[in-house]
């Protein structure tokens, strides 16, 4: 799969919040994207998965424009994690089933049935399968979300912010799901992040984001102090440990 | 991918299959309470009577109590329940809101309001109607059945067309939604007030005659269009049983699940409406079934449309047929309007939910 976002542009109440947004990404990378609140984040991912209509611009899958496609179809290929989960009343087994809903006809299928079970066994959920959502941790609940969108069996992932009420156990246990995900499945993920430890650790690009324009688009290994300070405003402390970057606020930082 | 030995799905239809059992035992249940309502009231009909009558059998008067005015009955209850359980457990899902119901959206009201308006302004109440049925039936005076029905119908689609309109222009959330509803009510409530105090006393016992709920004053031809217009409604809301599971889970999952959310939640709200607007319309306002049934039906099945559709709708019916033939049975010699009965039951349940409920 190839995503291919060209001069993707969004605005209302003549604000304008995204502006010629342009990047390509190949199957099975991992971009995040970074910037401060209200820097065009979550509109980002919405324009890409469809939930909001760019004013301007394209979102290309595999030179296919994904404003040309039905929604079933766009579904199929795009799949969205939201920032805020609502809690709906059903069961683990049900929330992952519901991924399938995009593929189904009037009724379930065999096959329906097995991507969910596979995705309950990837996800290590088989022994609260029958549990209600109601009755899970944050972690869990999380995890069900992923699952469901995993269930999609989408080309593109988009996760807005999938570790903001996570503890560090369940943001490296999510995380790591993703990225073997991305590499098995060959799915590309673009997720949404303000945890720049993590978003090092686990992205192969970050995408930069300051005032709805692209600050810079660069790998992992080209993260800079001045670029993080330029894009987030606070002076931070780049280190490494054990090959791997760390980032800290500046001691002055109060 | 791990591929299962198939334990997973199992388990999982089992689960349901359990929840299926409730369901055919409450449709069991539904059949039992039509019998037991067939049966009961004060002309005294044994069950064998009840069967030879079916077959043809049975006396003229033992006919005329059975088809004229028990089974009318019935079927009205049991439709008009099916459908104020299917269009509160619709609405529920559709605006995420366990308050959700055509009666606390203020559609109820505005019907009375309509039906108010026709009784006294078009003059649709004057003469004398047949006491067959109900000993209130002894009081009141509606010439024109019809036109007091059609202006029920309209004032429960203004109520829904504004809320509607209100809601997608201002984008107002699920909570904003109830609290519109609130004042609606409030505003038809005192419309209607403002209409009683100018009418006569034949008009006002019209008018409070109308708004007590019963399902004793219609006729075969307004069950039949409450039972198709029911019906087919169901079978609509059966096939976009996952749309509104998705639904459950937030606009921006259903939508990146690929539904149409703003189409479905429009579609879904104007057919609920219309469901309450032709039950309120031909039995006057049954207080909060539309809340109550789809509550014990999550209860019974969980929130799972595939189960919740059907369940609704059958506990729907078994609560009116139960409140009716209670109605029916409390005092001697009469009937006690079931609209009463549902707000004894639903009254308690809509305070238990504001305070229990998190998410209200």
């Amino acid at each position: 799969m190839n995503l291919n976002v060209s001069g993707v542009t969004f605005g209302y109440n003549g604000k304008m919040v995204l502006d010629d947004i342009n990047f390509c990404l190949s199957g099975g990378e991992v971009l995040a994207v970074i910037g401060v609140n209200g820097a065009g984040k979550t509109t980002l991912l919405k324009c890409l998965c469809g939930i909001l209509k760019p004013s301007g611009g394209a979102v290309l899958i595999d030179s296919t424009d994904t404003a040309r496609m039905d929604r079933q179809e766009r579904a199929r290929r795009i799949s969205y994690v939201p920032q805020r989960y609502v809690d709906a009343s059903m069961s683990v087994y049900d929330a992952v089933l519901l991924g399938r809903k995009p593929h189904m006809g009037w009724s379930l299928t065999e096959h329906d049935l097995q991507v969910t079970e596979d995705v309950l066994h990837a996800l290590h959920l088989e022994s609260m399968a029958l549990r209600q959502l109601s009755n899970l941790s944050g972690g869990e609940l999380q995890k069900v979300i992923i699952g469901r969108s995993l269930a999609q069996e989408p080309d593109l992932l988009l996760l807005d912010e999938p570790t903001s009420n996570l503890d560090l156990r369940n943001q490296m246990e999510v995380m790591n799901i993703l990225n073997t995900v991305a590499k098995q499945r060959n799915v590309s993920i673009i997720v949404a992040m303000h945890d720049i430890n993590t978003a090092l650790r686990f992205a192969d690009r970050f995408l930069m984001l300051k005032d709805g324009h692209i600050h810079s688009l660069a790998p992992w290994g080209d993260i800079t102090e001045g670029l993080i300070c330029q894009v987030l405003g606070v002076d931070v402390i780049m280190g490494n440990v054990e090959g791997h970057h760390v980032v800290i606020p500046a001691p002055s930082i109060q | 991918m791990i591929a299962g030995n198939g334990t997973l799905r199992d388990l999982y239809r089992g689960s349901i299959r359990k929840r299926y059992y409730i369901l055919f035992f409450c449709a069991l249940f539904l059949l039992v309470v039509i019998v037991c309502a067939v049966v009961t009231g004060t002309f005294s009909l044994p069950l064998a009577r009840i069967v030879k009558a079916l077959s043809g059998g049975a006396e003229q008067s033992e006919m005329v109590v059975i088809w004229n005015i028990r089974m009318p009955r019935i079927a009205a209850a049991v439709f008009a329940g099916w459908g104020l359980g299917l269009a509160g457990c619709v609405m529920q899902s559709l605006l995420r809101n366990p308050l959700v119901s055509p009666f606390t959206l203020g559609i109820s009201h505005g019907a009375a309001f309509g039906a108010a308006f026709a009784i006294v302004v078009l003059h649709a109440g004057a003469i004398q109607i047949s006491s067959l049925r109900t000993s209130a039936t002894n009081l009141i005076a509606i010439n024109s059945i019809a036109l007091t029905t059609a202006c029920a119908f309209l004032g429960a689609m203004m109520t829904t067309v504004f809320i509607l309109l209100l809601a997608r222009i201002k984008k107002l959330s699920s909570q904003s939604v109830i609290l519109a509803g609130v004042a609606l009510s409030s505003l038809f409530v005192s419309g209607t007030i403002l209409i009683q105090y100018f009418a006569s006393e034949v008009e006002l016992a019209s008018i409070v005659f109308w708004t007590f709920g019963d399902v004793a004053r219609s006729n075969w031809n307004e069950i039949g269009i409450t039972a198709s217009c029911v019906v087919l409604i169901t079978v609509f809301f059966f096939l976009k049983r996952w749309d509104l599971n998705a639904l459950a889970s937030g606009d921006d999952t259903a939508r990146s699940l690929g539904i149409n959310v703003d189409r479905i939640r429009l579609t879904g709200m104007v057919l609920t409406a219309l469901i309450a607007a032709i039950v309120t319309a031909f039995h006057g306002v049954i207080a909060f079934l539309g809340l109550l049934a789809p509550h014990i039906a999550k209860k019974l099945v969980t929130s799972n449309h595939n189960l919740l559709i059907p369940m609704s709708c059958i506990v729907g019916s078994i609560l009116l047929l139960l409140a009716d033939t209670a109605g029916r049975s409390i005092i001697g010699s009469g009937t006690l309007p079931v609209g009463i009965l549902t707000s004894f039951m639903g009254a308690p349940l809509f305070l238990y939910l504001l305070i229990k409920e998190k998410n209200v």
